[in-house]
């Protein structure tokens, strides 16, 4: 079960975790939307400590101009689904 | 590889490393040495080449390619590493340019785009992919009209990427094989046309 789905608009979490994670600190806050679910995979920051439990992951979509201030590009990104909430 | 190489610090430094896995029963020496024989033997551009020639020649496997990367990477008889990652395949067009990155280390399909060029590993394409591709793009000589829409796709999961470049005119009288040896490693990537 997702809580996901394509379209949705999300925001990544800004939680700076301890130890190692995927989420990347440059769309902590940011606000994207979810292109597609990509698949289900063991989430990164419970696998290295031996922890495998299996989680969505959505391609997210974020606008340049959100991510920096300016640009007209967009980044596409894989987020597991601890890293989201959803948008306020 | 000089003769020395067994010697170097970074030489001594992995294969530690590759004891500590060995020894927390994570990896065997053979299939540490399955993975490098793979990379030194089959991994090359040349196999995203094809499937990209292939595709630009067959409407068909095209679709299938956008559809599900691995199956149609299968179909050539391309493997997608021994690990197994979700290959995606993205389409450049008229109005769009896609553009690969691994913002956190250098995660990139090798099986089908070869070995990883030091650049794509560096911290400078790393942080800069993602801020201003278009400056980026302009330094590998790919000008870009301000009208396309650039999309960088960060690996920053279990997917990896493998960039369809745009086919080039006048190709229609072209094989498979001819097309295949006009799309380069860094038109997989995006930081080329083709």
């Amino acid at each position: 079960m997702t809580r996901f789905a394509a379209g949705c608009r999300v925001r990544a979490r800004t939680a700076d975790p301890d130890g190692h994670t995927r989420l990347p600190r440059y769309v902590r806050g940011h606000i994207g939307e979810v292109i597609e679910v990509r698949a289900t995979w063991p989430l990164p920051d419970e696998a290295v400590r031996g922890i495998f439990r299996d989680e969505p992951v959505y391609a997210v979509r974020f606008p340049a101009a959100g991510l920096w201030g300016s640009g007209s590009h967009s980044v596409i990104i894989d987020m597991w689904e601890s890293y989201l909430e959803e948008a306020p | 590889m000089n003769a020395g190489h067994g010697e170097l610090p970074v030489a001594a430094r992995v294969r530690r490393l590759e004891e500590r896995l060995i020894a927390a029963g994570l990896a065997t020496d053979a299939e540490l040495d399955d993975i490098l024989e793979q990379v030194f033997t089959s991994a090359s551009p040349v196999n995203g080449a094809r499937m990209v020639a292939r595709a630009w020649k067959d409407p068909a496997y095209r679709d299938r390619l956008l559809a599900d990367g691995n199956a149609a990477a299968a179909e050539l008889g391309f493997g997608t590493g021994a690990r197994g990652y979700l290959l995606k395949v993205v389409e450049n067009t008229p109005d769009v340019h896609n553009l690969i990155v691994c913002t956190l280390c250098s995660c990139y399909p090798t099986a089908l785009l070869g070995p990883s060029p030091s650049w794509y590993k560096s911290f400078a394409y790393r942080s800069r992919a993602v801020r201003e591709p278009r400056a980026v793009l302009a330094e590998f000589g790919v000008a870009l009209p301000d009208s396309t829409e650039i999309q960088v796709w960060d690996a920053n999961s279990e997917t990896r990427y493998l960039v369809m470049p745009l086919r080039a005119e006048g190709t229609d009288e072209l094989g498979e094989r001819e097309l295949a040896s006009l799309v380069t490693r860094n038109g997989l990537i995006g930081t080329a046309v083709r």
